[in-house]
C-alpha cells in the first residue's frame, strides 16, 4: 500500500504514498479540537435522549426522564395564557355589550382583544385599517347596511351575511337586467336617478333621472324607501350619502342594477368563542361610525 | 486493455440501444394516441422526438467516430466528449435556473409579475427554479465532474460506449419533462420531488445506467485504491437512487395519465418526504459536491489533500449521521416527539462530520494561500468551502427546537438554503467548470482570468445581499408572528408581516440579479475559451497552476 511515501516539503508531513492523477494525501492526524467537539456533540445527544422522548420501541417509545410532551406543553401554554386573561374574560362573559362599553377597564381590554381578533380574522377582506375595498364595506364611516349599533354589529358578526348559517342576514336584490325585468334604457334611467340622489349624477342627464324616478318608485322604493335612504331591517343600503360599496361610477351602478350583487360574509359563531365575538363587536363599533 | 476496440466496430450494445430507442418511440406514439390528459400527450410527442433524434444521432455518430483519432492522456483515451456536453448543459441550465429564481424573487416583491396567467404564477415557477438549479444545473455538474474525476483518478476510460450518452441525454429529457409538467400544472406536490410517476420512472432507469457506468469505470481502474472523491460520488449516486424510489412510490390513476397518488399518507407521508428532502440536500448537494471539492481543490491548488484519515472518518460519519436528520424539518408538527428528538440530535452530531470536509478543503490550501491573491478560480473554490462551513454550522443551529420555533416557516430558512446553494454548490461548481473548460477544449488557459475575478466579486456581493436580507427578514417575520401585547393579544395581522418583508424581498431580488449577472459573465468567458480566444492580460493574473508548488515558493 504505502510504497511511495514521501515528505511534503511545505508542511513537513509524510504522505500516504497514494497518488491519483497527481493528487497525493498527507498523513495528518484528525485535528484534536475537531475530534473532541464531535465527541462532545455525541455525548450531548445521548444525554438528551435520556432526558427527552427519543427512541421508538415495539409499541411505544422511550419517554425520557422529565416526561416531556409537546402536546402537553402546548395545552399548558394555552392554559397559562387564558389564566392571565381570565379576570377580564370572566367579567366580559358576564357583562352585556353596553356594560362593557360603559366600563373603561373592560372597554380597553375588549378593544385590544377585538383589534387583535380583527387583524387575524377580518383584515383579509375589510383591510388592516378596516377601510374596506370594493365589495367589502368600510367600517370606519357611519354608513351601515344592516345597522351600526352594538346589537346589530354583534348579530352580523355572529351569523354573517348570506352565510351558511340558518340565522344569517339575508336579502336578495333582483337582477333587473339579467332577469329582463327592466330594459337597458330603463336601467340607465334608474342609474341616473340613483346617482342624482347623492348629487353624483350629471346635470345633462336630468331628463333621464326624471324618467328613472318613476321606475324607482315602482321597483326600488319598497326596500330602498321612497327617499332612497334604505332600511337596516331589510339590509337595503342608503343611496343618498355618496358612499358606495361597489363604486359610485355610473357603470358600477348600472352593473349593480343589471346583475345585482350578493356580497357574502361568513358566520363567526362556532369559529370564534362568544367572548371574542363580543370584543370584536365592541372594536368594530368603536371604529368611527358606531351608532 | 485495448482502448481503440472500445470505440470502433458495431457492438451488440449499439443494436440493443437502437432497438430500445425504436420501442421507446413506439411507446411514445401509444401515449400520444391514448393519453388521458394534454400533458401526457405532450410528453408522448416529446418521447417520440427524443427516440427519433436518438436513432439519427446514433447513425451519424457511428460514421463520424470511425475517423476520429484517439487523444491519449496518461496513456488513456478518456471519454471527454460527454463531459464537454455536460459543461455546456451545466452552463445552459444554470442560466435558466438562476433566471427563474430571479423571476420568482421579483414576483414575491411585486406580485403583479405573476401576470395573472396560470403558467406564470409563483406556484408553478417555483418548482421550475428549484428543479432547474438543483437537478438541471447541479445534476449536470455532478454527472460531468463525476465522469471526469472517475476517469482521471482511475486512469481508465469511462465504462460503456453508449451508456454515458444515455445518461447525459436521458437526464436532459427528464429535466425537460419535469419542467414542462410544472408549467402546465402537473405536480405530485412533494417538494423537490414534484415530477409525476412516469417521469420518476424514467429518471430511475437513467440513474441505474449512471450507477453502472460509474461502477464499471471503478471496476476497470488501474490505480490500486479508490480516490476519496469517488467515495462521495458513489454515496451520492446510491443514496439518491434509494431516496428517489422510496419517496416516489405511488399508484398512477391510469397508465396513460399523469396523475398518481402517493403510497404514503398523513404524517408518514410528511416524514418520508423530509427523509427524502433533507437527504437530497445531504447526498445530492453535500456528498456529491464534496466529491467535486476533493478533486478540484487539490488540483487547482496543486497541493496534497490535508488529511487522509480525516477524509475517511468524516466520510463515514457523514454518511451514517445525515440519513437520520430529516425529522428536523417537522418540529412542532404531528410528528411524534421521539422522532423530532432524533432528528435534532443527529443534526447536532452531524456538525463535525460536515466540518471535516471544510477542514480538509481549506487546509489543503496550506502552503498555497498566496495563490488566492492571484488565482480567482482557486479563490472561488476556497470561498465555496467557507460558505459550506458556514451553512453546515447554521443548519445544526436551526435544527435545535428552540431556534426552530423562531426560524421555521420564515425567510431565514430560505436564506440558509441559499447560503449553501449559491455560496457552496454554486461556487464549487463554477470553480470546477472554470477548471474543466480550458482542459476539455485543449486551450492553454481560460479566455480571461480578469472576468473570473469579476464574476467572483459580483456573485459574492449578490450572495451577501441575498443572505443578509433573508436573515433580517426571517427573524423579523418570526418575531412579528409571535409578538403579543401587554394584555396577551397577537400584535400583528399576517398581512402586516408580509408588508414588512417587502424591502428585504427587493434586496434579495437584487442579490439574485447580481448572481445571475456573474453567471452570464462566466458563460461569456467559457464561450470565448471554447472558441480558442485568449485575452491579453497582465502577468499578475497568469494562473499559478503553472508555478511549481515547492518549498521555495511557499517561503
Amino acid at each position: 500500500m504505502a510504497d511511495n511515501k514521501e515528505v511534503d516539503h511545505v508542511s513537513g508531513v509524510e504522505t500516504t504514498g497514494h497518488e491519483w492523477d497527481g493528487i497525493r494525501e498527507l498523513n495528518n492526524p484528525l485535528p484534536r479540537w475537531w475530534l473532541w467537539t464531535f465527541y462532545a456533540c455525541c455525548i450531548w445527544a445521548v444525554a438528551y435522549w435520556v432526558v427527552m422522548p427519543a427512541w421508538p420501541l415495539i409499541s411505544s417509545h422511550t419517554t425520557g426522564m422529565i416526561g416531556y410532551s409537546s402536546r402537553a406543553q402546548l395545552a399548558k401554554t394555552v392554559e397559562q395564557a387564558r389564566e392571565a386573561q381570565s379576570a377580564y374574560l370572566t367579567r366580559i362573559d358576564a357583562a352585556s355589550l353596553e356594560e362593557i362599553a360603559g366600563d373603561q377597564e373592560l372597554l380597553d381590554f375588549a378593544l385590544a382583544g377585538g383589534g387583535s381578533a380583527f387583524a387575524v380574522n377580518c383584515s383579509q377582506c375589510h383591510g388592516r385599517g378596516a377601510a374596506g375595498y370594493v365589495g367589502y364595506p368600510n367600517l370606519n364611516d357611519d354608513d351601515w347596511i344592516w345597522g351600526g349599533d352594538l346589537a346589530a354589529i354583534d348579530q352580523t358578526i355572529h351569523f354573517g351575511i348570506r352565510s351558511d348559517h340558518d340565522e344569517t342576514r339575508l336579502n336578495e336584490m333582483p337582477a333587473y337586467g339579467r332577469d329582463e325585468i327592466l330594459t337597458r334604457e330603463e336601467i340607465d334611467d334608474v342609474a341616473e336617478y340613483v346617482l342624482s340622489l347623492s348629487a353624483s349624477g350629471s346635470a345633462a342627464a336630468a331628463a333621464a333621472a326624471a324618467r328613472g324616478q318613476e321606475i324607482f318608485a315602482e321597483q326600488c322604493s319598497a326596500c330602498h324607501m321612497e327617499d332612497g335612504k334604505g332600511d337596516y331591517e331589510l339590509g337595503a343600503p342608503n343611496l343618498t350619502d355618496a358612499i358606495w360599496l361597489y363604486g359610485g361610477e355610473k357603470t358600477a351602478v348600472v352593473e349593480s342594477i343589471t346583475n345585482s350583487r350578493a356580497g357574502m360574509m361568513p358566520a363567526w359563531t362556532g369559529r370564534l368563542d362568544e367572548t371574542t365575538i363580543k370584543q370584536l363587536a365592541i372594536y368594530v363599533h368603536s371604529l368611527g361610525g358606531g351608532e | 486493455m485495448n482502448n481503440a476496440s472500445e470505440v470502433s466496430g458495431t457492438s451488440p450494445m449499439t443494436y440493443g440501444l437502437g432497438l430500445v430507442l425504436g420501442l421507446g418511440g413506439l411507446m411514445g406514439l401509444f401515449l400520444v394516441a391514448n393519453a388521458q390528459d394534454g400533458v401526457m400527450a405532450g410528453h408522448g410527442y416529446l418521447f417520440v422526438a427524443f427516440c427519433t433524434l436518438g436513432i439519427f444521432w446514433m447513425v451519424k455518430r457511428h460514421f463520424d467516430e470511425a475517423g476520429t483519432p484517439a487523444i491519449l492522456e496518461n496513456g488513456v483515451n478518456y471519454n471527454d466528449a460527454v463531459i464537454r456536453a455536460g459543461c455546456i448543459a451545466s452552463l445552459f441550465w444554470g442560466i435558466v435556473g438562476f433566471l427563474a429564481g430571479l423571476v420568482i424573487a421579483l414576483q414575491l416583491a411585486f406580485p403583479v409579475l405573476n401576470l395573472d396567467l396560470p403558467w406564470t404564477t409563483f406556484g408553478r415557477l417555483r418548482p421550475v427554479h428549484t428543479s432547474a438549479v438543483i437537478f438541471a444545473f447541479g445534476g449536470n455538474v455532478l454527472i460531468a465532474t463525476s465522469f471526469h474525476v472517475v476517469q482521471r483518478t482511475c486512469r481508465a476510460r469511462l465504462a460503456g460506449d453508449w451508456a454515458p450518452w444515455v445518461v447525459f441525454w436521458g437526464y436532459q429529457l427528464f429535466i425537460v419533462m419535469a419542467a414542462s409538467g410544472y408549467i402546465f400544472g402537473v405536480t405530485q406536490s412533494k417538494e423537490y420531488a414534484e415530477p409525476e410517476w412516469y417521469v420518476d420512472l424514467w429518471l430511475t432507469i437513467i440513474w441505474v445506467v449512471y450507477l453502472l457506468v460509474f461502477l464499471g469505470t471503478l471496476a476497470k481502474r488501474r490505480e490500486p485504491h479508490i480516490y476519496v472523491a469517488n467515495w462521495f460520488y458513489l454515496a451520492f449516486i446510491v443514496t439518491i437512487a434509494m431516496l428517489h424510489i422510496v419517496n416516489n412510490l405511488a399508484l398512477p390513476v391510469s397508465l396513460t395519465g399523469a396523475k398518481s397518488y402517493s403510497l404514503f399518507a398523513g404524517v408518514q407521508d410528511a416524514l418520508t418526504q423530509w427523509w427524502y428532502g433533507h437527504n437530497a440536500v445531504g447526498f445530492f448537494l453535500t456528498a456529491g459536491f464534496l466529491g467535486i471539492m476533493y478533486y478540484f481543490v487539490p488540483k487547482q491548488a496543486n497541493r496534497p489533500v490535508y488529511s487522509y484519515r480525516l477524509s475517511i472518518v468524516h466520510f463515514w460519519s457523514l454518511i451514517f449521521l445525515y440519513i437520520w436528520a430529516g425529522p428536523h424539518h417537522l418540529h412542532y408538527t404531528a410528528l411524534p416527539d421521539w422522532a423530532q428528538t432524533l432528528g435534532m440530535t443527529f443534526s447536532i452530531m452531524l456538525w463535525m462530520p460536515s466540518w471535516g470536509g471544510m477542514i480538509n478543503g481549506l487546509m489543503t490550501l496550506s502552503g498555497a494561500w498566496d495563490k488566492l491573491r492571484t488565482d480567482p478560480v482557486l479563490r472561488m473554490l476556497a470561498v465555496s468551502v467557507a460558505f459550506y462551513g458556514m451553512s453546515t454550522f447554521e443548519g445544526p443551529v436551526m435544527s435545535i427546537k428552540a431556534v426552530n420555533s423562531l426560524s421555521h416557516y420564515t425567510d431565514w430558512t430560505v436564506g440558509h438554503v441559499h447560503s449553501g446553494a449559491l455560496g457552496w454548490v454554486g461556487f464549487v461548481s463554477f470553480g470546477a467548470i472554470y477548471y474543466l473548460v480550458p482542459k476539455l477544449w485543449q486551450r492553454s488557459r481560460l479566455y480571461s482570468l480578469g472576468l473570473v475575478s469579476l464574476h467572483f466579486w459580483v456573485a459574492t456581493i449578490g450572495i451577501v445581499l441575498y443572505i443578509t436580507a433573508m436573515w433580517i427578514s426571517g427573524i423579523l417575520q418570526g418575531l412579528m408572528w409571535r409578538a403579543y401585547d401587554s394584555l396577551g393579544f397577537l400584535e400583528y395581522s399576517f398581512v402586516e408581516t408580509v408588508e414588512a418583508m417587502h424591502p428585504f424581498y427587493v434586496i434579495r431580488a437584487l442579490g439574485g440579479a447580481l448572481f445571475l449577472l456573474g453567471a452570464l459573465i462566466m458563460v461569456y468567458n467559457c464561450w470565448r475559451t471554447m472558441r480558442g480566444d485568449l485575452k491579453d492580460e497582465k502577468s499578475a493574473l497568469i494562473p499559478t497552476q503553472s508555478r511549481p508548488a515547492t518549498a521555495a515558493t511557499a517561503g
